[in-house]
């Protein structure tokens, strides 16, 4: 009885800030009105003064990275002790997203915080609200590498390039990579070979599929034959908007283009729903919104191929360290860790996803100094291997991947089922042989609720389906107008875009604004040609 | 004759119904039946309606999560049985009258998440009508077969022993820890372990339905290990019991 269900539904998480947002927008951003000044490097950070910064953070309900963190805060504490950082933990990125969005509005944003691209781009909409990092990453005192850094800060060009890419949008660089990961398709292999199958070298769609129906077999008591036991769902997805993205991807469909244009709703998509349905039909497949976490399925035998975050690695497994299910259900299996499934096994694609940090701009550009140097240290080696080895993540800078401990880390794979548990140490490879292969998804402001609706698509088929509805042109049809409408991809902001830059460029006035100002200047103009009549009336 | 034993018999009838109007009003121990208005399930019905079909049910709000964004979380029980109502769609100015014994028409599927059936994608209506369930006490049927039969009902468990939950950094036991590791921090869910014949259970203070600031919340905080407690709370369900505490008490 470990993990619980996510807090609150991520989709009305998101709504609300959508909403907050709209309000931040017209509060802060509306044509040109004032917000914070832009931030500007300090010439010297002043010791003499105590700076208390605040630092929301994530982690993935995992007590060895709540402690990694709080080492980290301690040890620069050390090497600053006019600096203060006050560490505020949450398990869930939606639920950071949404207390920025709403400390925006009230000026009490954290100062350093972790966070997705994809957030940021809203955060965006209030005025100067988001450090760009480019100048302080080249400062040649407090930058990367920097000669007055009291730590062994990684130089820029240490950070993987394409990791440092991906905090790239609007022209600026608005945060810097902490930890990546990948999805990875956790397999129970035994299975797998007793249905008569052999794993490919490259997991494609169509394998999993049909390995998927082939153990849908039952016996005359209604026992799956492959696990003898009544409960079976053999493929289950975590992330269904991931599944969605990376199935587009590998299709080389539309999702959106780089400018914000949406173009999730398309054929393709369409035909990717009814394959998906027709497994859920067949009770084939689920995903964790309906069912609950793939890794207890796994565990128990009652999965062969569960989708998750390379994040996900240490619950996953007979012997897996983190469990949520009693250990009575755990049944003995040989995991296999690969790629997700590919249309394209020769060109093959997965998304590159976890954790940034962002630096809130404040009025004293001290505290900001003090803030990208906590942010800066999050980068060395000891935080970077430390965290990078809690997961199956990566760490983002070449110095600590090649590092002798991380090297030494790698190399000890399977020695013990903790720290070198081998599916973990497995799944951080997968991505380490596969930094080419990833992508990201556009940035813009609403690519977050397009994110969201991808995976509702699916989510919404597969429950129809369960409920015995009709998935035809009309159902699809009302799907994609419902899901639209759900995450407001009709509304500006949504849609559009180009609110990625620090000051939003709202575009042309709208039709009614233009009219409503035009009648006032009209009314106003009357109004003065009335009282000029009348004194001249007055005079005569 | 006639005219007394039908007076007498009028009378009777009059006191039955009364009593009867009275017990809708009233809290907990009333063993009446629910009648159910047309279209409307029994709690049997309910129970034997197959995974991911449409259920209409009238129930009693007992408690609730906190609303948030048109979804409220309700526990609820009818005379017969119990009913989670997850994310039921509901406005802000509706949410303060979901107040425990409201009785309600929910509308919505039932469904099953790592062990806990409920209903989800569910509507509701308000309806005329009064219940509070008292705390069944549960303690001879914890460790059996049988306890799921009372899943998302009010309970109640008496003299468990408090067990370690975990360790602090410095590595002492704890009575209780923040997020099921640990890993969390005040104003997090609560996690704590009870035993009782051997066999310990892991108990939770849902934060979002017993917040930090509540009476129940800041026991937990306080329980030492060994203490013997009597507790109340909803009989929930997450891969196993799993108990959303809403009260303790130190014996």
């Amino acid at each position: 009885m470990k993990r619980s269900r996510l807090p609150k539904s991520r989709i009305m998480v998101l709504l609300s800030a959508l909403f907050i947002a709209g309000c931040m927008l017209m509060l802060s951003g509306c044509h040109g009105s004032k917000g914070l000044n832009a931030f500007e490097i300090p010439e010297e950070f002043d010791e003499s003064a105590e700076y208390e910064i605040t630092f929301w953070a994530k982690n993935d309900t995992n007590k060895t990275q709540t402690a990694i963190y709080e080492k980290a805060i301690a040890d620069f504490e050390k090497i600053y002790p006019n600096i203060t950082v006050n560490l505020r933990l949450y398990t869930d990125y939606s639920k950071i997203y949404n207390d920025v969005i709403t400390n925006i509005a009230t000026n009490t944003t954290p100062n350093v915080c972790i966070t997705y691209p994809d957030h940021i781009a809203t955060y965006l909409t209030g005025v100067n609200q988001v450090v760009p990092l480019e100048d302080l990453f080249a400062d040649e005192k407090y930058g990367l590498g920097g000669s007055k850094v009291r730590f062994d800060s990684p130089a820029a060009d240490e950070i993987i390039p394409q990791f440092l890419e991906e905090c790239s949008f609007g022209g600026h660089y608005y945060a810097i990579p902490y930890m990546r990961s990948t999805e990875a398709c956790y397999i129970n292999k035994t299975y797998v070979e007793a249905l008569g199958y052999a794993l490919p070298d490259a997991l494609t769609w169509d394998f999993v599929w049909e390995v998927s129906e082939a153990a849908m077999a039952k016996d005359a008591d209604g026992n799956y034959l492959v696990n003898g036991q009544k409960v079976l769902i053999p493929f289950i997805y975590k992330s269904t908007d991931n599944m969605m993205i990376q199935m587009l991807a590998q299709k080389g469909a539309g999702y959106s283009t780089d400018s914000g244009e949406l173009l999730l709703f398309n054929d393709t998509t369409e035909e990717l729903l009814y394959t998906i349905a027709e497994h859920a039909e067949s009770e084939a497949f689920s995903t964790f919104k309906i069912s609950s976490y793939p890794a207890n399925f796994l565990n128990a035998g009652q999965c062969i191929f569960a989708i998750d975050s390379t994040a996900g690695a240490t619950w996953m497994g007979t012997n897996a360290p983190l469990l949520d299910i009693s250990a009575d259900k755990v049944v003995e299996f040989e995991t296999a860790v690969m790629p997700i499934p590919q249309f394209d096994p020769e060109n093959p694609k997965m998304i590159s996803q976890g954790p940034s940090v962002c630096i809130f701009n404040k009025s004293d550009s001290q505290e900001v100094l003090a803030s990208w140097l906590f942010a800066q240290y999050l980068l060395t080696n000891d935080v970077q291997i430390a965290y990078s080895e809690t997961e199956g993540y990566v760490p983002v800078t070449k110095k600590a991947q090649e590092s002798a401990e991380y090297q030494d880390y790698l190399a000890r794979s399977g020695e013990d089922n903790s720290a070198h548990y081998e599916v973990k140490i497995q799944a951080a490879r997968l991505l380490l042989d596969n930094i080419s292969n990833t992508f990201v998804t556009p940035v813009f402001n609403g690519s977050a609720s397009l994110r969201d609706a991808a995976g509702q698509l699916i989510e919404n088929t597969v429950k129809s389906v369960r409920r015995g509805q009709v998935i035809d042109g009309a159902y699809m049809e009302k799907l994609y107008s419902d899901i639209t409408s759900l995450y407001r991809l009709d509304q500006p902001g949504s849609q559009g875009g180009a609110a990625v830059s620090g000051k939003a460029d709202l575009g042309p006035l709208p039709e009614t604004a233009v009219i409503l100002l035009s009648a006032l200047v009209g009314a106003w103009a009357l109004i003065l040609l009335y009282a000029a009549v009348q004194m001249r009336r007055k005079k005569k | 004759m006639k005219k007394l034993t039908s007076l007498l018999l009028t009378f009777v009838l009059v006191l039955a119904c009364v009593g009867c109007g009275a017990a809708n009003e009233s809290a907990g121990g009333d063993d009446t039946a629910d009648v159910k208005s047309e279209g409307v399930m029994t709690y049997d019905e309910y129970i034997a309606a197959d995974l991911e079909s449409e259920v209409v049910v009238e129930t009693y709000v007992q408690a609730t999560q906190s609303w948030w964004d048109n979804t409220i979380t309700v526990y609820s029980q009818d005379k017969d049985g119990a009913y989670f109502l997850y994310n039921m769609a509901c406005s802000e100015e509706d949410s303060k009258k979901l107040t425990p014994g409201t009785k309600i028409k929910v509308t919505g599927y039932k469904s099953e998440w790592a062990g806990e059936v409920e209903i989800i994608d569910a509507t509701f209506e308000f309806e005329e009508g009064s219940y509070i369930a008292e705390a069944r006490d549960v303690t001879p049927l914890l460790g059996t077969d049988e306890l799921i039969s009372h899943q998302n009902e009010f309970v109640s468990f008496k003299g468990l022993t408090v067990e370690a939950a975990g360790q602090d950094a410095d590595g002492n036991d704890v009575a209780f820890l923040y997020a099921w590791d640990g890993s969390g921090q005040k104003g997090d869910d609560l996690y704590f372990n009870v035993s009782l014949n051997g066999e310990t259970y892991t108990f939770t203070v849902e934060s979002y339905l017993c917040g930090e600031d509540t009476d129940v919340y800041k026991a937990v905080e306080a329980l030492n290990i060994g203490d013997v407690i009597d507790l109340e709370g909803f009989l929930y369900w997450y891969e196993g019991v799993n108990p959303h505490i809403t009260s303790v008490t130190v014996k």
